[in-house]
């Protein structure tokens, strides 16, 4: 049985390896999977623990996850290799020519663990909720869960999604908001507000819960939560707050860090912050 | 020539409608996706017969591709349904990343393609829906000619792995390929043997190449018609041997130029064996109101035309 401080361990060595893909790729998105470190560590090792020598593109009689915002691939794939679908040492393929291991997460290498193509904004929850019907339809009583970006929400396939999962009551999919407040052209507030997105959620039929992402306790608790929510015929929704660049200071709340790899001395600074937990790849 | 009879004539789409039903019947694992044209599609008589298997998204098609990348993970085999231009122009993207790159295995059906959707006019008119999905690696794009083919079709499709377009028309149309026809995915069908002029048709123009190889003969032009009704991958060993004994080549599509039947055996001939070719389809325009029959006549789609692109191909010789 795993701690917290078993979590946050590995939370914390996903954060080195995130900066350190980036930095070995030069290029990449070290800001959004800095801030979504804690949520997918928990749900991988703690919620949903799916059989990572398993795995099977059909996904049935285990939990099944998608990432909408594919740019935050490098902290999807550290905790897929950390959680032992493939060896930690790929990760410095990372965007790499020849890897698995794409800029965006990707099928066409048959990387294990991934299940759909994305980075193309605002398509995941549209595949999540197909999945979670194909679940039904199999008789399979398993979950699944969407992470979606708080800009992605700007695309209008996603409100599509919204209202359709509400409509048909999809209640075993479990759709979470990173909403770390920033894009990459600046705070949404200035893009393009979101408004009041527990209202919105609401007004479209959802069962609305939320939870600050940071913090690995209130991670756990707060999916263990939506799962009680789950099979009540409403699809579950987690507005979960974070901190784009979560770890490292000069990284924290800043957009300018969406898209952009840090250089030798940032990435040394970066590291310091760090504790390496589990050995660097 | 080969004669072919019109059994009466029967639109595309009920081909589709009555395989997709066989299919529901024969297959737990075939589901349907409509976005508020089940009418139209004729997917009626499936979401009767299976109310669990039907998914109605409402007027959403980014949604309802989405979603049906989605089933596929689970080992569902969805059959998506709606007009040309919704299946196709208004969800490139979804398709692009969802279903062609991730390799999916989504069936997606589109009615009302093409000029002789009619009256709609335009708007609803996609001719660029071939070339578009074309162009999609892992994708299959099939265009079949009648109710019988489109009902093979259909059924054929459903055993095939990975993302296939199948394109279909909504006006009634001679129907005058043989009921319960073997489809096989990628093989070019040879309908009348000649040896001046091969005519490559696909879709509604096969019909109007039978028709212009009957005028053709009278003129004692012997013309080889064969039905496209796979345009990706294309029969290429059936183009090349075809045009190897005919010399020159005329396509005939439900289409625009660019992109369409034409584009695909002009690259196949210009770098295998070049030869004079003539293309009937829409040239760089958009359609408009009218009846199809209107319509095919004055965007140049009508038999007379296919005549004179092959007697105009054969002076090129």
């Amino acid at each position: 049985m795993l701690s917290i401080e078993d979590l946050e361990q590995t939370a914390s060595q996903v954060r080195r390896d995130i900066i350190r893909m980036v930095h070995g790729a030069s290029s990449g998105h070290p800001g959004g999977p800095l801030g979504s470190a804690d949520f997918l560590v928990a749900l991988y090792f703690k919620i949903m623990k799916p059989d990572p020598l398993q795995f099977t593109m059909d996904g049935t009689g285990e939990d099944v996850f998608f990432l909408s915002n594919g740019h935050l691939s490098a902290g999807w794939y550290s905790v897929l290799a950390h959680y032992g679908y493939f060896g930690t040492d790929e990760l410095a393929t990372f965007r790499k020519l020849g890897s698995r291991l794409q800029g965006h997460p990707a099928t066409a290498e048959g990387l294990p663990g991934i299940r759909m193509s994305s980075g193309s904004l605002g398509q995941g929850l549209s595949v999540a909720i197909g999945a979670a019907m194909a679940k039904k339809l199999n008789g399979d009583e398993h979950l699944v869960y969407c992470l979606m970006g708080d800009g992605e929400l700007q695309e209008g396939q996603n409100w599509e999604a919204f209202m359709f999962a509400a409509g048909k009551n999809i209640d075993n999919l479990i759709a979470v908001v990173d909403y770390n407040g920033v894009q990459i052209d600046g705070p949404n507030e200035k893009v393009m507000p979101l408004g009041d997105l527990e209202a919105k959620f609401e007004a479209f039929g959802w069962n609305v819960l939320s939870m600050y992402g940071n913090d690995m306790t209130e991670v756990v608790d707060g999916l263990k939560k939506a799962q009680w929510f789950t099979g009540q015929g409403k699809p579950v929704m987690i507005i979960m707050t974070t901190h784009m660049g979560f770890g490292v200071d000069f990284m924290l709340d800043n957009h300018e860090w969406h898209g952009v790899f840090p250089n030798d001395e940032q990435t040394e600074k970066a590291l310091g912050q760090i504790a390496e937990t589990l050995g660097d790849y | 020539m080969t004669e072919y009879l019109n059994q009466g004539s029967k639109d595309t789409r009920s081909g589709f409608g009555e395989a997709l039903l066989e299919l529901g019947k024969q297959n737990p694992q075939v589901v349907a996706l409509c976005a508020d044209l089940t009418g139209s599609l004729k997917m009626e008589a499936f979401a009767k017969e299976f109310p669990d298997r039907f998914i109605q998204t409402g007027i959403a098609e980014a949604n309802m591709i989405g979603i049906a990348a989605g089933l596929t993970i689970g080992g569902k085999i969805p059959f998506t349904g709606t007009f040309a231009n919704f299946s196709t122009a208004r969800v490139y993207d979804q398709i692009r990343q969802s279903v062609a790159y991730s390799n999916k295995n989504v069936k997606i059906c589109a009615s009302h393609a093409g000029l002789t959707l009619g009256e709609d006019g335009a708007t609803h008119q996609n001719l660029e829906d071939i070339g578009m999905m074309k162009m999609l690696p892992n994708m299959t794009v099939i265009n079949p000619c009648d109710f019988n083919q489109t009902k093979a079709a259909t059924l054929a499709i459903a055993s095939h792995p990975g993302p296939v377009y199948l394109r279909f028309g909504r006006p009634k149309w001679p129907n005058f390929t043989q009921a319960g026809q073997p489809f096989v995915i990628g093989k070019a069908l040879l309908l009348n043997e000649g040896t001046d002029v091969s005519i490559f048709a696909t879709g509604h123009m096969v019909w109007n190449a039978l028709q212009a190889c009957k005028i053709l003969e009278e003129q004692g032009i012997r013309a080889e018609i064969i039905d496209i009704h796979t345009i990706k991958p294309l029969d290429e060993a059936a183009v090349l041997a075809s045009v190897s004994k005919t010399g020159c080549v005329v396509t005939a599509e439900e289409h625009m130029r660019n992109g369409g039947l034409g584009d695909s055996v002009a690259q196949l001939l210009a770098l295998r064996n070049p030869l004079p070719m003539e293309m009937v389809a829409v040239n760089d325009t958009f359609g408009e109101s009218g009846k199809p029959e209107e319509l095919l006549k004055k965007y140049g789609l009508d038999v007379p035309d296919i005549v004179s692109a092959a007697l105009k191909v054969i002076s090129r010789k």
